[in-house]
């Protein structure tokens, strides 16, 4: 008992405990304030991954595609694990601007275009909900207001626009009769040109019906047009009928990896039917991926980033050990006198031990609660701090002009936090442990002569 | 009591220190007996090697060589658990510094011992007795008063009092005074010896260190050192 009351009593009568709990709280700040937005960040990205891609997708990396997609997703649509599922053409083209309609956007540029049958891409995606003007009404996309009859596109919000200095882009109230001419090579199913001798381009012009914005780099790269518009332009429509992926989407109840694992067997069971079929070989480069193994290149570079910071926290972690061990170094040293009497009252070397190390413990928890309690009301206004530092020192975390990232994160992870505090525990108990033992050592008769003098 | 039964025994016990390189021997040989009941003085000049005898009877210190015997257990043999456990049930200290515990207030300093030796459960299963007797000793002390205060907001005689109730909390078999009125005018010194005698009349043994011939006479025994070996007992 006496060991808590010691400890305590060390813990609020000792000005330099107060250096100490300043060290854990400024340490659990930091630590908290940035994984939170770190987190967030990579939580924001991954989801927006996540969101464009659905959560299975069936693709050929060859510009060829494959083909025997209806009977694929008639297949799919009797699995009851499956949501929905969207066929999908990606294929590169070069886009010329010459009617910009009053957009600042002219010239020409090379781009990622990507033909989806709106209604179902939606189902699997988060295609509506990035729409700028046909939210409700996704099978009205290609459809420009100002001559439905036009083919519509959809380019992202990154290449039509700007943001100001706060991020937001200047969009307008309706889409303007801005034309795209979009070209791309044809290919045979054998992969040859299959415009070769005649113009090796097919060209199509479609309209400004709406834009899209992901929150991230798609925003600038991609380019939506109808379906059978992208299947003709990338010769997917021609003879044998191809497409490049097939994007589908779980019921909610779905394990992401047991679903995935399904696809992959109904997939191989498929392609088996298929073996005498013709162009065979094309659904055979074709393969069966989760959004995360997709998204493998793009999430690492993120998750590279954590691992990184977390690296750095580590460092300050080790700061942190030093400046408890210095404390606790002093604290013993002016603490020889109670040792001695402890001692010559009988107590263990494992008790004085167990007071400095509950000291520590109190610390930590100190040092947390403070930390914690700051770094909160911090995140909850880091927006608005943010903002004020901008305002009155043009100073910002990231350019938001240039970036596709809003708002900094600011949702506390309890799992995050847990981890911290219990690193911080460890922490302070570590910076301990050497002078407890010391002093756990330190001979009564000595101690309490040092007193004396 | 009895004062017939030997509580202390010590058997030839040696004692050196190391300074730099030379070896210092502070008891060459210490041959002592202490009866149950007993107020024995150990009187010596300063470096004679009385405070080193005293820590060594007190199981503070071990020495190099020889025994010493409390109750019948060597000291030699038991372990340092058992060192602890003999500090804190059988033996008192009062130090002429007072040593009480800055953080901790009158009442708290007292109750240490019984802190130390019981467990946290063991320690809310006795804990309104022992501060009930803590509260009894400090009362017997003239400190009724003070319970609440920090060893800093007492004159030197108060601490001494507060660090002999905190030595009596266990009810030691023996009681260790180090230079106990060493620190404190003549005046106050008296009322520490005063308090000391009432002790040894209940029944407490008790050795005190002093370099003061007056306040030795006060002891039924006095045993003199000088350059590490007992030269006279009366």
């Amino acid at each position: 008992m006496y060991k808590f009351i010691l400890a305590a009593r060390y813990l609020f009568k000792r000005r330099i405990s107060y250096l100490a709990i300043s060290a854990v709280a400024l340490s659990v700040f930091v630590v908290l304030v940035v994984i939170t937005v770190l987190n967030g960040i990579s939580e924001n990205f991954k989801g927006y991954i996540h969101q464009s891609i659905g959560d299975c997708v069936i693709h050929s990396k060859s510009l060829v595609g494959f083909g025997y997609y209806d009977e694929f997703l008639e297949e799919l649509e009797r699995q009851p694990y499956v949501a929905a599922a969207s066929p999908v053409i990606k294929n590169y083209a070069l886009i010329s601007v010459r009617d910009s309609g009053g957009l600042s956007v002219y010239g020409d540029f090379t781009k990622e275009i990507i033909g989806i049958e709106p209604v179902s891409y939606s189902r699997v995606t988060g295609f509506s909900e990035w729409l700028g003007y046909n939210r409700e009404n996704p099978q009205m996309v290609f459809r420009p207001w100002y001559d439905p009859n036009l083919p519509g596109c959809v380019p992202g919000i990154g290449f039509l626009f700007t943001r100001d200095k706060m991020g937001a882009y200047n969009t307008a109230d309706s889409a303007s009769p801005a034309a795209f001419e979009i070209n791309c090579i044809p290919l045979t199913a054998r992969g040859a040109l299959a415009r070769a001798g005649a113009g090796e381009f097919s060209s199509k012009t479609f309209y400004y019906s709406d834009h899209f914005q992901a929150g991230y780099s798609i925003d600038w790269r991609l380019f939506y047009i109808p379906f059978e518009d992208a299947q003709l332009l990338s010769g997917m429509g021609i003879g044998h009928k191809r497409i490049s992926a097939i994007h589908i989407k779980f019921t909610p109840q779905t394990d992401l990896q047991a679903g995935c694992d399904k696809i992959k067997t109904l997939w191989n069971d498929f392609i088996n039917t298929k073996s005498d079929a013709p162009y065979f070989n094309l659904l055979e480069r074709a393969s069966v991926q989760s959004w995360k193994e997709y998204s493998r290149m793009m999430v690492a570079l993120v998750e590279t980033q954590q691992t990184l910071m977390i690296f750095c926290f580590a460092m300050i972690g080790l700061i942190i050990v030093s400046i408890i061990f210095v404390v606790f170094d002093m604290i013993i040293s002016h603490k020889s006198k109670d040792i001695g009497i402890l001692k010559s009252i009988g107590t263990s070397n494992f008790s004085v031990i167990s007071i400095f190390m509950l000291f520590a413990l109190f610390i930590s928890i100190a040092g947390s609660a403070i930390g914690t309690l700051a770094g909160w009301r911090f995140l909850v206004h880091i927006n608005e701090i943010e903002r004020w530092v901008f305002e009155n020192f043009e100073f910002q975390l990231w350019d938001r002009s240039i970036s596709s990232m809003g708002d900094i994160p600011n949702t506390m992870n309890f799992n995050s936090l847990l981890i911290i505090l219990i690193c911080s525990a460890g922490v302070c108990m570590l910076g301990a442990l050497l002078p407890s033992f010391k002093a756990s050592r330190a001979k009564c008769v000595d101690t309490l002569q040092v007193a004396q003098l | 009591m009895s004062k017939n039964i030997t509580l202390l025994q010590t058997k030839d016990v040696h004692k050196s220190y190391k300074l730099g390189q030379a070896k210092i021997n502070v008891l060459k040989g210490v041959d002592l007996e202490v009866k149950q009941g007993e107020f024995v003085a150990i009187i010596g000049a300063s470096g004679s090697g009385k405070s080193t005898l005293l820590h060594i009877l007190g199981a503070l210190d071990k020495p190099d060589k020889g025994s010493v015997k409390f109750d019948g257990k060597d000291f030699n043999k038991a372990s340092s658990a058992k060192l602890n456990h003999i500090r804190n049930k059988n033996v008192g200290f009062v130090f002429q510094f007072y040593h009480l515990l800055d953080e901790l207030n009158v009442l708290e300093n007292a109750l240490v011992p019984k802190m130390a030796g019981t467990s946290v459960f063991g320690w809310f299963a006795c804990r309104n007795r022992a501060i009930q007797r803590a509260k009894e000793l400090l009362s017997q002390f003239g400190l009724e008063d003070r319970m609440k205060h920090k060893p800093y907001q007492l004159s030197g005689g108060e601490r001494q009092r507060v660090a002999i109730a905190r030595a009596l909390m266990n009810e030691p078999k023996m009681l260790l005074a180090d230079e106990p009125t060493g620190n404190l005018d003549s005046q106050t010194g008296n009322g520490i010896l005063t308090v000391l005698e009432r002790l040894n009349q209940a029944g407490q043994t008790i050795i005190m260190v002093t370099h003061d011939e007056r306040i030795a006479r006060m002891a039924q025994r006095t045993i003199k050192l000088a350059d590490g070996v007992i030269t006279e007992t009366n």
